[in-house]
């Protein structure tokens, strides 16, 4: 019953067709401004197409149907086989409104793809991971997952976020769709996209290309930091978490168990890289890409059925007793 | 006259009847038979089955979409359900439905008496009926029963990687390959035949200018097929290859390139979309001039529009790829090509409203289907420029506005059509009417089922809702769509079982239809409903586009004006 009123106020809460944290129709960055002014144009115009030929048909429907009062109803009507010149015109003008939006198009493809990359520009790598993303800050040393940190980008001084996308395994697809369009990360290949939100806040999206079997919960996360806090999580996120000597016993488990050989934890013997980086995961919002709050609760859970949250997520369950678990969770919440 | 007396020949033929046979003869001469006829009608068969399996499916994911984090299946069951439905309607319904009244439909109106090949005919269809049982065989092979057994599920464009063994072990991608290439063989055959047919069958006097536009319009398709599905098939072996051979095409682990797949996929996927909507134009060819009691408008661009559909839509393909990351350069030649295919289509559109125009419109089950194909069409034509726009397209693509834009394009045109053309020939196949009353009823119901269901579709997609999503949040605001696109499929469904009812309710208490219940003019209705094998006593011999008009106006015929 509670959650069956829940649904109805998002029910009611729901119908807005322009905003939403992921609606294409309320653009926070200049590729997704630009996408939008053609959208805007190109909405335009097919709604006039379809005004004018649909009610043209309705005309045509109504005015033309067969009346069995009419005098005539037995006669067929005249008959018409076709005429060159009303050919000629409905092809010469669709012709003309192809032309004007294709270079309308055309335009934008170029400005968004050609863009000149400003010195400026942040460089961050983007592996998609079966069903998670991995972040690498190349020039800054810093590495992250699920969670994107950049800077927002002041149109007068741009300091845009170029993303060079890979995969690790299948195909994925990156899309904020208050930013930009997507771009998919296909293995074997270095895709490159880029993204400059104007104003800080947090830019929700998701993997759009289908990728197995939790395609469905590789949420995405991009926090647009001012500068002054874009330079301080960097600043945090380069040194390694400091040690909790009250978190040693779960270090120990995590050390003694096959956590070590998927997660990174800098600065310790844990260096594996199929699983996301933990070497500050107490200082992110969610866990499992996205899927659930970072909180004790949910970490202990998922540390000991990862299916509970996401069935069918690439890391086993890890058979740890109860002790050995909340001493694992005590320790990855140190990891700030 | 000759169509005269060849007319007259067949009105008065009467079958002697034939003593009751039993079940199992009756079987045998099913299984047996090369008749286009049977073998058209075991096509429409299977694939009204594939149809109602496939139709269910669409009905659990939307069950399990209808609210946010629902659990009535399985993330894992959601992927075999969209893959199947996918694979099952295009290649087991859309294909096989539309060869099916292709391969009944094509040698009556060229006056001939069977296919060119009749036993490469019959080999095509159960081939292709082989193919889809194998699909859904997936279910209980593998693993067996228990869980949902190992049915295909990496989506039924089957990118790779994921079909490589490491992240698809087991069989399941076997059974969607080994299918999907039955089908492609069978629809290559089927697309020869066709060809071959409406090249050296067509009877006296049918001049490729005089051909009905239904059979201009199979030849197009056929060709594309023909054309398109080659390349289709060469992936499926190349998929083999990979998985069992340790070849390296698609294998990004050893160097292979997804993006290969995809335009092997693509070049067949997209020209297939105008495979399946081709026949649908080619119903709507025929449907709507007779229930506006005039020719066609336009027959000599209606041609050359198809034939510009065709070459052109072989060049759109990575229209599909506009997110993978090409050059600016290749993404604005999509554009263009993609672009220019609405000018060909605009113009069928703008001749079907010109025949319209100046007639008496009759409002008959068929004509009601067709009126709602005219209007749904050119909808998915304008969301068709939308995502032709590439950078529009960056964010729809992979959306649901995606989804809704096809299903516009495959249930609001095709699957109308498909019901206009069995509301249209119905007779012609049994020899008895359908029920009007029933036909509006589904016409009404299907109508409004549609609209809630694929109209409200297209704003989660702007909302930012992915496609192949088992489930998603409560805070993401798309909830309500989602819950109307659902309920709009519980309607489509109730319109459904009006439609089967309606079938099956007029093979046994239809009124008699007699050989031209609709007053029609091409050479089908010439014939005694249903045909005899041999379709006509006398080869008719045909003088104008309209051999049937010539006949009931001797005073105004078409052959005069021609």
């Amino acid at each position: 019953m509670m959650s069956l009123t829940r649904y109805v106020i998002a029910a009611l809460e729901g119908p807005d067709v322009v905003h939403g944290p992921t609606s294409i129709f309320s653009p926070e960055g200049t590729p997704a401004h630009s996408i939008f002014g053609l959208s805007v144009l190109v909405l335009a115009v097919t709604l006039s197409i379809f005004l004018v030929v649909g009610g043209l048909m309705v005309y045509a429907i109504v005015r033309y149907r067969f009346r069995t009062q009419d005098g005539k109803a037995h006669e067929e009507p005249a008959q018409i086989y076709g005429s060159n010149q009303i050919e000629l015109s409905w092809t010469v003008i669709p012709i003309l409104i192809v032309v004007m939006l294709f270079l309308a198009t055309t335009r934008v493809i170029f400005s968004t793809q050609h863009a000149v990359k400003p010195a400026s520009a942040l460089d961050v790598t983007v592996i998609g991971h079966q069903f998670w993303w991995e972040y690498r800050y190349p020039k800054l040393g810093v590495v992250t997952a699920n969670e994107l940190h950049v800077p927002i980008s002041d149109p007068s001084h741009p300091t845009p976020t170029y993303l060079a996308l890979s995969s690790a395994d299948t195909d994925h697809s990156f899309w904020i769709p208050r930013l930009a369009g997507k771009t998919d990360l296909i293995p074997n290949r270095v895709n490159t996209m880029w993204i400059d939100p104007h104003t800080a806040g947090l830019y929700l999206g998701q993997c759009a290309q289908f990728c197995g079997a939790q395609h469905a919960k590789m949420l995405l996360r991009v926090y647009a930091d001012t500068p002054e806090e874009f330079a301080k999580w960097v600043q945090h996120q380069q040194h390694p978490a400091e040690e909790d000597p009250g978190a040693a016993e779960g270090r120990a488990v995590f050390q003694h168990n096959a956590c070590i050989s998927c997660h990174t934890v800098a600065g310790t013997v844990a260096t594996g890289r199929f699983g996301p980086d933990l070497t500050h995961v107490a200082s992110r919002d969610t866990i499992a890409s996205g899927a659930v709050p970072n909180n004790a609760a949910n970490l202990r859970t998922f540390v000991d059925n990862p299916n509970h949250f996401k069935p069918g997520v690439l890391m086993p369950p890890m058979h740890l007793n109860d002790h050995d678990l909340d001493a694992v969770t005590a320790y990855l919440l140190t990891l700030k | 006259m000759a169509t005269h007396t060849s007319m007259n020949a067949t009105l008065v033929e009467t079958e002697t009847a034939a003593p009751r046979s039993s079940a199992l003869a009756v079987l045998h001469d099913w299984i047996t038979t090369v008749d286009h006829k049977k073998i058209g009608l075991m096509y429409i068969g299977s694939s009204l089955l594939f149809l109602v399996i496939g139709g269910v499916e669409a009905i659990v994911m939307r069950i399990q979409l209808a609210i946010p984090n629902n659990t009535f299946v399985s993330p894992q069951s959601f992927n075999r359900l969209f893959t199947m439905h996918g694979t099952t309607m295009v290649f087991f319904v859309g294909m096989s439905i539309l060869f099916g009244f292709g391969n009944y439909l094509v040698p009556l109106m060229i006056g001939a008496r069977d296919m060119a090949f009749p036993r490469l005919n019959a080999f095509s269809f159960w081939c292709t009926l082989f193919g889809g049982l194998l699909l859904y065989f997936s279910y209980l092979g593998g693993n067996g029963l228990a869980g949902a057994g190992s049915a295909p599920d990496v989506g039924w464009w089957a990118y790779a990687p994921l079909t490589a063994r490491p992240f698809s072990p087991g069989h399941s991608t076997d059974y969607w390959t080994l299918a999907v290439l039955l089908s492609g063989v069978s629809s290559i055959g089927s697309a020869v035949n066709i060809v071959a047919t409406v090249v050296s069958m067509r009877c006296p006097g049918m001049t490729l200018s005089r051909m009905p536009l239904l059979v201009w319009l199979y030849t197009v398709m056929s060709m594309m097929a023909f054309v398109t599905v080659s390349p289709l098939t060469a992936a499926q072996i190349m998929l083999m290859l990979d998985r069992y051979l340790g070849s390296h095409f698609f294998d990004t682990q050893a160097g292979g390139s997804a993006v290969l797949w995809m335009h092997f996929f693509w070049i067949f996927g997209h020209p297939e979309v105008y495979i399946l909507v081709m026949p649908a134009f080619a119903f709507a060819n025929e449907i709507i001039p007779v229930f506006s009691r005039k020719a066609i408008f336009g027959y000599p661009a209606m041609v050359a529009a198809s034939v510009g559909i065709g070459f052109v839509s072989l060049s759109v393909w990575a229209h599909h790829m506009f997110t993978v990351g090409m050059t600016a350069g290749g993404n604005t030649f999509f554009v263009l090509s993609t672009m220019a295919v609405s000018v060909p289509t605009g113009i069928k559109i703008f001749n079907w409203l010109a025949t319209l125009w100046g007639g008496k419109i009759h409002f008959t089950t068929p004509m009601l289907f067709s009126i709602g194909f005219l209007f749904q069409f050119l909808v998915a034509g304008l969301t068709g420029i939308m995502l032709g726009s590439a950078p529009f397209d960056w964010q729809l693509s992979g959306s649901y506005f995606v989804v809704a834009h096809f299903h516009y394009v495959l249930v609001g045109a095709i699957l109308f059509m498909i019901f206009a053309a069995f509301y249209y020939w119905y007779p012609k196949m049994t020899g008895r009417m359908t029920n009007e009353t029933l036909g509006k009823w589904h016409f009404w119901l299907f109508v409004i089922g549609f609209h809630l269901t694929f109209d409200f579709m297209h704003i989660p997609g702007i909302l930012g809702m992915p496609r192949r999503i088992y489930t998603y949040e409560a805070e993401r605001g798309w909830m309500i769509w989602n819950m109307i696109v659902s309920c709009g499929a519980l309607v489509q469904t109730a319109g459904t079982l009006v439609f089967v009812y309606n079938l099956v309710w007029s093979y046994f208490k239809g009124p008699a239809a007699g050989p031209d219940p609709w007053d029609a003019w091409t050479l089908e209705w010439s014939t005694p409903s249903p045909p005899p094998s041999y379709n006509f006593g006398i080869i008719p011999v045909v003088e104008s586009r309209r051999p049937l008009w010539d006949l009931k106006h001797p005073e105004d015929k078409d052959s005069h004006y021609e």
